[in-house]
């Protein structure tokens, strides 16, 4: 048994939340030079040189990316053989979020109800998921996630007879109806299985992952391969404006399901697919 | 194609020149709103009360900047999703305001403003925002503290990249541009 205090958490969120919103992961870089290698159009180059010109100032200058720095996605993977002492894991994850949005100058973009609205004025609460996992180590993950990109994701509750050509028709139509909206090009995460709920989780955690990663399943390998050549064929392009780079990435997440279903959720990202990982 | 520098007020005249796929550099006051700030002014004005601002030839960006750090005027300001602001950008328009900053689709009925009031929708790069802050030049907060982000403020700007996506006669490059791309695989 370890023992990890909860303001090492805290510690670990605040860092996270502000290298998340300032420096972009490399693989997401990559996928947005190699997308402006291949385009032809002037507008659809001209946004994608902007682009990488505004990750570059982020960098250099460490300032936020982009205006929207989120809502502060925190996935945690807690071994079993960790005890947290020290006080609320909850709220030290929350006082991180605190911390890091107000010290890294992040814009605070949460409401305290949905309905009645009202900034909370800290970007608090996070949206916590947390797994127990074997081990004594806790990896922390923030994943700041726009609302821009995030309104246009849809879930689905699919008969098994629609099938694969269910789904395959499903994410196109869902990047049809986002269109310019999300700031393409975007990054595709696609959750298919589990329950109603679990679905959507795993379009989230598909965004979590490498864009240069694969599903470890060949046929799903395959399947983000197609429907990323397919999306780009749509010709949306960069900011909408026509072109071929409508996503520069397309990451799809499974769990087994009930006979009688096949969920399928889509989680749609901007261009600034942010996450910072770290392993306490 | 180079781009076309203009000076803001956004004149009718001005307006009537620009064209759906134009890249401009823009210079001039503009002023910062989103949902709720648009709300507030369409109450305002339902009431027959004015708006913090004079709305006549006026251009509003559809922004929620993150904090200024020391020694900067603003922080990141790219823009936000223009689709929200649907329901009140008819009615800006009604009072003069030609002008839109913003990113994403719009309604017909505000198309259909836009031809009537001579309106200018303009893109900027949505998640550009450290970019587009270097074009801010100032800021001046002059309502709506409470909203936080979404408070309205009058900048200035120098040059800031934009597109025209829909002119005045209502032709849109999100349709233009893909169509335009599609010919051109199909060929």
């Amino acid at each position: 048994m370890r023992e990890v205090n909860v303001s090492v958490l805290t510690d670990t969120v605040e860092k996270l939340c502000i290298e998340a919103n300032y420096h972009l992961p490399e693989d997401v870089k990559c996928a947005i030079k190699n997308c402006r290698a291949c385009e032809d159009g002037e507008i659809a180059k001209g946004v994608l040189d902007n682009i990488i010109e505004n990750f570059d100032i982020a960098d250099a200058e460490n300032v936020p990316i982009c205006q929207d720095t989120g809502m502060a996605c925190v996935f945690l993977e807690i071994g079993q053989d960790v005890h947290l002492v020290g006080g609320d894991l909850t709220d030290a994850i929350n006082e991180g979020v605190r911390r890091g949005y107000t010290n890294g100058y992040l814009r605070k973009s949460v409401v305290k109800d949905p309905v009645r609205r009202g900034n909370t004025g800290d970007n608090t609460p996070a949206m916590i998921y947390t797994e127990i996992v074997p081990g004594e180590q806790i990896k922390v993950t923030v994943g700041p996630k726009g609302f821009g990109s995030e309104n246009m994701s849809q879930i689905r509750m699919f008969k098994p007879s629609h099938g694969i050509e269910g789904i395959k028709n499903f994410i196109l139509e869902a990047v049809e109806t986002a269109g310019p909206n999300p700031c393409p090009p975007m990054v595709v995460g696609v959750g298919i299985g589990g329950t109603f709920d679990k679905a959507a989780l795993l379009a989230k955690k598909a965004l979590m992952r490498p864009l240069d990663s694969q599903n470890p399943d060949p046929y799903y390998a395959d399947l983000e391969k197609e429907m990323l050549e397919k999306i780009n064929k749509l010709g949306i392009g960069p900011q909408g404006f026509g072109g071929k780079t409508t996503a520069i990435g397309l990451n799809i997440e499974t769990l087994p399901t009930h006979i009688a279903g096949m969920p399928c959720a889509i989680n749609i990202n901007c261009h600034v697919t942010r996450h910072k990982s770290e392993v306490i | 194609m180079a781009a076309r520098k203009i000076t803001l007020p956004l004149t009718e005249e001005l307006a009537k020149t620009l064209h759906a796929g134009d890249e401009v550099l823009v210079s001039g006051t503009i002023y910062t709103s989103r949902d709720a700030g648009h709300k507030r002014m369409c109450e305002s004005l339902a009431k027959g009360e004015p708006i913090p601002f004079d709305p006549k030839d006026a251009t509003i960006y559809y922004v929620g900047p993150t904090p200024a750090m020391p020694g900067k005027v603003i922080g990141s300001a790219g823009p936000t999703t223009s689709g929200r602001m649907d329901a009140y950008a008819p009615t800006m328009m009604s009072v003069g305001a030609r002008g839109m900053i913003g990113k994403g689709a719009r309604l017909p009925e505000v198309i259909d403003a836009m031809k009537k009031y001579s309106g200018v929708y303009f893109g900027a790069i949505g998640g550009a925002g450290a970019l587009l802050a270097k074009c801010i030049k100032s800021a001046e907060l002059i309502a709506f503290e409470d909203l936080g982000a979404e408070a309205l403020r009058k900048l200035y700007v120098e040059d800031m990249p934009l597109v025209v996506i829909i002119d005045s006669e209502g032709n849109n490059l999100y349709e233009i541009g893909r169509q335009n791309y599609l010919d051109s695989v199909n060929k």
